[in-house]
């Protein structure tokens, strides 16, 4: 029996949990105010917030519907625009009003719902976050810099807000109907876990639901989203363990995370949106095994292990191991991912991220490259590169690595590496570049990672001139 | 003034076609899709399908009880394929059934046999194979070849453009039931209500008055609903007739992409001379516009290419021919601008080539060659009132473009991985349907018992604040407060024989026929007046919602006033029409007075080059816009802003992409991008040129929906500046969109 609150209302109904939030919604619960778009969390029309019991709190964040397969929002708070209705508008509604924020109206209510969930973040409110929370909204009559204007409205509005408990701040002020008291009461009342036990396995929702909906609304899931065993970032052992269902937002906004990559917050944001970080999980990016992943390719530069389990049976296997070909991998029948572990490396080291997408945000790469670099005095003591996009797998570039172990960081060992890099990749032409543009930008980010991390010793000029020649 | 929309939308209160509450026994419906881009269908069975629980019936074109027929201005498109195929997508036959997913899971068990042809993608292909879709058409002026005798330089080169998806938010769709005495009631979100209601009373086979259409709002338009919403309006009104029963057909996002046509790619060869002293004294240029498997719209497309080829220049020797030609795409269709930002990026790469090679500013010729007061376009109307050289007056004025291209050049000497470019672009545009009947509306007023004001007119919401602006100008003519005035559905009962709201003429036509209906009521209410205070009409106005005699405010509010006009038995009823005058076009000879006026304006781009990367950020454009006298401001200033950014969007990310065989490979919004908040221009200044307004726009305010589209194409020359400052040896070429892949290639191609 899938439970969960609409807005103020309990919720309990038979509903297959690969049914889609979005269908529950509008086609079960005749709300219309959440929009069809696109049904490929690509356009943010149907974003709604997901509360979730934490202690005693509940803690919000913005999820497309779409993509949200009935069963994981079990046990949780779904507000839809209905939900945040009061009899006068809302600061957020009036913001998008004053600034003339809407044209034809249709993506409206998701601005309004991902723009009211960056009030209710336990966070400081600036401008750019408040933009950062819609860069999962598109707007095509793109009245984007009125938007920005009422975003910009929005986040002076959020000032004083308590930053401990803005849920309880921004009822006060209006933001929210007063519902919200007491949601965290019912939703006590309702948390009751359930079993799952099929034979397709899913997580966030974020590929499954793209791929094959008709296919997650049909057959028995197997749902790990919320199961707690499959949740978590800890350390142990100086090994960083982050477990399967966390998200790419969990991951951003560990702190254990943050400590080994102190740039992640503004990397990760070159990966999806908010609402899809908010719901894709490490291990659906991992078993996806889309040779141009954002996070395989990111975490794949520590060399990492997965921990796969079976039943009572666990094995461990190396994630550069782990693809065997497109979308083949080591992986048997019923075996599953149960977390990546990468030993936290000692300081001081490099690691940097690079993506070029034709869209810079919200869009898939065209190719992107991560690096891992020891050095000890201007010499190399250990690196991994893997870029993306340009094999059939995420790309572990294994002899590129090789030969830069013992090399100094020089422009001539640079350029030699590059061109061991081009002998290592093998794209092809596709929607997301040609075989031309792919080696040329895959030997660009190469060298990105050197003048951004290096920029004493590596520049663009010198790089550049001693490689003119593609 | 906001939008009176507005308060629904941020509430998820406004009502779009899905949103629209079912009755009883609704159906739902999806379509079977051609699978190649050309080809024959050999065989077609529906038995399993139509088998599966749930499942209604299976309609193919032998259901259809009218004419499968659903071509607007060349009757080539049918409703579905009957034998052969000629695009990917090509509606085949529709399923109806008690859901969407048994519908969709139906479509799977329908067995589709095809032997695929040879296709024709490339508009240059199409043209050596005579595949045209109608005949060609030249524009010309002065004479071309004796002109490039006196010219001192002359450049040649290619353009080509592509693609554009619409990528409205709401997708297409409709929903139909069966109404009394055999007639059709047809929800669509379209642009043309009429062409719908005659494209649908054709299909079944009904006079016009049996089928009545009604649309409340679009989740945006763009010009992909002018025409091409009316095969789905068909589809569901077809199937609720058949049936009688209510039938839904919302259009996924997959099929929506997949069916629907886009913006015509255009391939062109351009010829271009100029004088010692930089006049353009010649231009020559040929282009193959792709329309796809049927005309649509792609003929009136073809003419708006050629009344905006030379842009806002005069030239005096002009010949312009435009190649319509048929490919396996899906029928190409209006796109916001329709044909002139396609025709206008022709010569800006003309002059900008002749730039280059002579390595003069582009701008420098740019206002050379600036249309004058009296100069005659190549289509025969005498330009009035030119705000050309005026706007870019202005914006140097206001900016020193001198100093924005040293800011430009000051960053490019102290920078090497970064490049930051700069561009002017100026824009003229005609506003009128260039057919002249078409310019044309009608508005139904109705003032109330109670004081309170209803509105139908022919004109369609859909984000451009149409509705808000009709409101204005009855308020303005009652001089009673806007909340007073409602602006109902565009209904085909109560108000017949629409255009299309598009060409940016929505606000001017049914506007100026509000404004008739209402001047004529308040002709009504005056009399009424003055035979209350027993005095002569011609002394009496209202102001403020109160009745003015000899110009002193009297007790007489707006309400009293209108009730007791009703007691008096007076009509408080109008139908307000209104034609365009002046306007006329002799197609025989290709001359005469197309548009009411022209809009103009110019915009100053600025964006920064990642020369490693390859990737762009617009920093700022700057714009000088020709509003007349704005009735809205606020609305104008968004469509400027929206209208440029889908442009920029049309310049850089959106790449349509087909493959040789008429297969759309950048098929759904993961492969298709377009701006988000992101790449919109970090600062965007739009101000507004200080002028009158001409007559002919409503109150004069200037249309303003399409000729800002155009600002857009300066993102492109700025872009490539900037790839010229970091590869000295890259030679121009003109091949939009300028995505992130074709930039880097460009930066270090030797």
């Amino acid at each position: 029996m899938l439970t969960f609150i609409l807005n103020n209302k309990i919720i309990k109904e038979d509903i297959h949990p690969g049914t889609s939030l979005l269908d529950i919604i509008r086609y079960k619960k005749d709300l219309y105010g959440t929009k069809v778009g696109c049904r490929e969390g690509d356009c943010g029309a149907c974003t709604v917030l997901e509360g979730s019991l934490i202690g005693e709190k509940v803690v919000y964040k913005s999820i497309v519907s779409c993509l949200t397969p009935a069963g994981n929002i079990h046990g949780k708070h779904i507000v839809t625009i209905e939900g945040l209705n009061m009899s006068k508008l809302s600061p957020v509604q009036e913001a998008l009003v004053d600034n003339s924020g809407t044209q034809c109206g249709f993506c409206t209510p998701g601005f309004v719902m991902s723009l009211t969930c960056h009030c209710m973040e336990e966070n400081i409110s600036d401008k750019s976050k408040a933009i950062n929370a819609i860069s999962g909204n598109i707007c095509r009559c793109t009245g984007y810099k009125s938007i920005e204007r009422a975003a910009g409205d929005i986040s002076s509005l959020m000032k004083n807000k308590d930053i401990k408990n803005p849920v309880m701040w921004l009822v006060e002020k209006e933001f929210i109907p007063a519902y919200f008291k007491d949601i965290p009461g019912k939703l006590k009342s309702i948390q009751n876990t359930t079993e799952s036990n099929g034979s397709l396995v899913i997580g966030g929702g974020t590929d499954l639901m793209v791929q094959k909906p008709e296919e997650v609304a049909d057959k028995s899931l197997k749902m790990l989203y919320n199961d707690s065993g499959f949740k978590g970032i800890f350390v142990e052992n100086n090994k960083c363990i982050i477990n399967a269902s966390s998200t790419a937002s969990d991951i951003m906004n560990s702190q254990v995370v943050q400590e080994v990559f102190p740039e992640i917050l503004t990397t990760f944001k070159l990966v999806s949106s908010e609402p899809v970080r908010n719901m894709g999980t490490i291990a659906g990016n991992i078993v996806n095994a889309s040779p141009i992943a954002d996070l395989s390719i990111f975490f794949l530069a520590l060399n990492p292990d997965l921990i796969l389990i079976k039943g009572n049976k666990q094995r461990n296997v190396k994630l550069k191991d782990f693809y065997l070909g497109y979308k083949k991998l080591d992986l048997e029948d019923g075996e599953l991912i149960k977390s990546l572990v990468f030993e936290i490396p000692e300081k001081p080291y490099f690691f940097n991220f690079e993506k070029v997408s034709k869209r810079t945000y919200l869009d898939i790469a065209s190719v992107n490259s991560a690096c891992f670099i020891k050095e000890e005095k201007g010499v190399i003591s250990n690196c991994f590169f893997t870029v993306g996009g340009v094999s059939p797998v995420p790309l572990f570039l294994e002899k590129t690595s090789a030969y830069l172990e013992g090399k100094e960081i020089s422009i001539e060992s640079i350029s030699s590496a590059a061109g061991i890099l081009q002998e290592e990749i093998s794209p092809i032409s596709d929607v997301r570049g040609s075989e031309k543009y792919k080696r040329l930008l895959a030997r660009q980010l190469f060298f990105a990672h050197f003048i951004k991390l290096f920029p004493g010793k590596i520049t663009f000029n010198k790089l550049i001139e001693n490689n003119n020649i593609v | 003034m906001k939008n009176t929309d507005s308060t629904g939308h941020v509430k998820g209160q406004s009502i779009y076609i899905d949103d629209i509450p079912v009755k009883k026994g609704t159906l739902y419906a999806a379509i079977l899709g051609s699978p190649v881009g050309h080809g024959k269908i050999q065989r077609l069975d529906i038995s399993r399908a139509e088998a599966i629980d749930g499942v209604e019936k299976i309609f193919a074109y032998k259901d259809i009880p009218g004419e499968n027929q659903i071509g607007g201005i060349v009757e080539d498109e049918p409703l579905f394929a009957e034998k052969e195929l000629h695009f990917y997508g090509q509606p085949i036959a529709l399923v109806v059934a008690t859901s969407e997913p048994i519908a969709r899971k139906a479509l799977k068990e329908i067995v589709l046999e095809t032997n695929e042809l040879e296709a024709i993608t490339d508009p240059r292909e199409a043209c050596e194979k005579k595949e045209f879709l109608i005949p060609p058409r030249t524009f010309k002026i002065g004479n071309i070849k004796e002109a490039w005798k006196s010219c001192e330089y002359i450049f040649e080169g290619r353009v080509d453009s592509g693609a554009q998806e619409h990528l409205y938010i709401e997708t297409q769709g409709s929903y139909s039931y069966p109404m009394e005495n055999g007639s059709v009631k047809i929800h669509s979100s379209t642009q043309g209500p009429t062409a719908v209601q005659k494209t649908a009373a054709k299909v079944l086979g009904f006079p016009m008055h049996k089928v009545e259409v009604d649309v409340t709002r679009l989740g945006g338009g763009f010009g992909g609903k002018e025409d091409q919403a009316s095969a789905y309006a068909c589809m569901s009104a077809v199937a609720a007739h058949l049936l009688q029963k209510p039938v839904k057909l919302v259009l996924h996002r997959l099929d929506d992409i997949k069916m629907t046509g886009k913006r015509h790619p255009y391939s062109s060869d351009f010829k271009i001379g100029l004088s010692k002293d930089l006049k353009i004294l010649a231009y020559q240029a040929k282009l193959y516009q792709n329309g796809g498997a049927a005309t649509d719209l792609s003929p009136a497309i073809m003419e708006r290419t050629l009344f905006h080829s030379t842009n806002c220049y005069f030239v005096p020797n002009t010949e312009v021919t435009v190649f319509s030609t048929k490919t396996n795409l899906p029928p190409n269709t209006a796109f916001r601008g329709f044909g002139a930002p396609q025709g206008a990026f022709v010569i800006e790469a003309a002059i900008s080539k002749a730039a280059n090679e002579l390595n003069v500013p582009k701008n420098l010729i740019q206002c050379k060659n600036f249309l004058k007061e009296k100069d005659e376009f190549q289509y025969g109307q005498i330009a009035e009132n030119v705000n050309i050289s005026k706007c870019f007056d202005s914006l140097d004025k206001k900016y020193q473009i001198e100093k924005l291209e040293k800011e430009v050049l000051e960053f490019n000497k102290n920078n090497s991985g970064y490049k930051k470019g700069f561009s002017i672009m100026p824009v003229c545009f005609g506003i009128s349907f260039t057919k002249t009947p078409m310019n044309q509306a009608r508005a139904l007023v109705h003032i109330y018992q109670d004081g309170s004001v209803g509105i139908s007119t022919g004109a369609i919401e859909m984000g451009q604040g149409v509705n808000t602006k009709m409101a204005q100008v009855a308020a303005k003519v009652f001089s009673i407060n806007i909340s007073r005035i409602k602006l109902e559905s565009t209904n085909t009962t109560r108000v017949a024989n629409t255009s299309p709201t598009a060409a940016s003429s929505g606000a001017d036509l049914n506007g100026n026929a509000t404004r008739i209906a209402c001047e004529a009521l308040l002709k009504r209410l005056t009399q009424t007046a003055a035979q209350m205070l027993n005095t002569k009409p011609e002394n009496i106005s209202i102001n403020d919602e109160a009745v003015i005699c000899n110009g002193k405010r009297t007790e007489i509010k707006w309400e009293k006033l209108v009730e007791t006009a009703f007691l008096d038995r007076v009509c408080l009823t109008e139908n307000g029409h209104y034609a365009t005058p002046l306007i006329h076009f002799d197609k025989a000879k290709e001359k005469g007075h197309p548009f009411a006026y022209h809009v103009y304006g110019v915009a100053a781009t600025t964006i920064t080059l990642d020369c490693l990367r390859g990737t762009y950020e617009v920093d700022k454009v700057l714009i000088i816009h020709d509003f007349g006298n704005s009735i809205n401001p606020v609305i104008d200033q968004g469509q400027i802003e929206g209208a440029l950014v889908q442009g920029i969007g049309w310049m850089t990310l959106e790449e349509v992409v087909f493959d040789k065989k008429g297969k759309l490979l950048s098929n759904s919004l993961s492969t298709y991008k377009v701006p988000d908040i992101y790449a919109a221009p970090k600062v965007i200044e739009c101000t507004p040129l200080e002028t009158e307004g001409p007559e002919l726009a409503v109150l004069k305010s200037k249309a303003v929906g399409e000729p800002p589209f155009l600002y857009g194409i300066g993102v492109f020359f700025a872009i490539q500046n900037a790839i010229k400052e970091f590869n000295k040896e890259y030679k121009p070429d003109y091949d939009a969109p300028l995505t992130p892949e074709k930039v880097l290639l460009r930066l270090y191609d030797k």
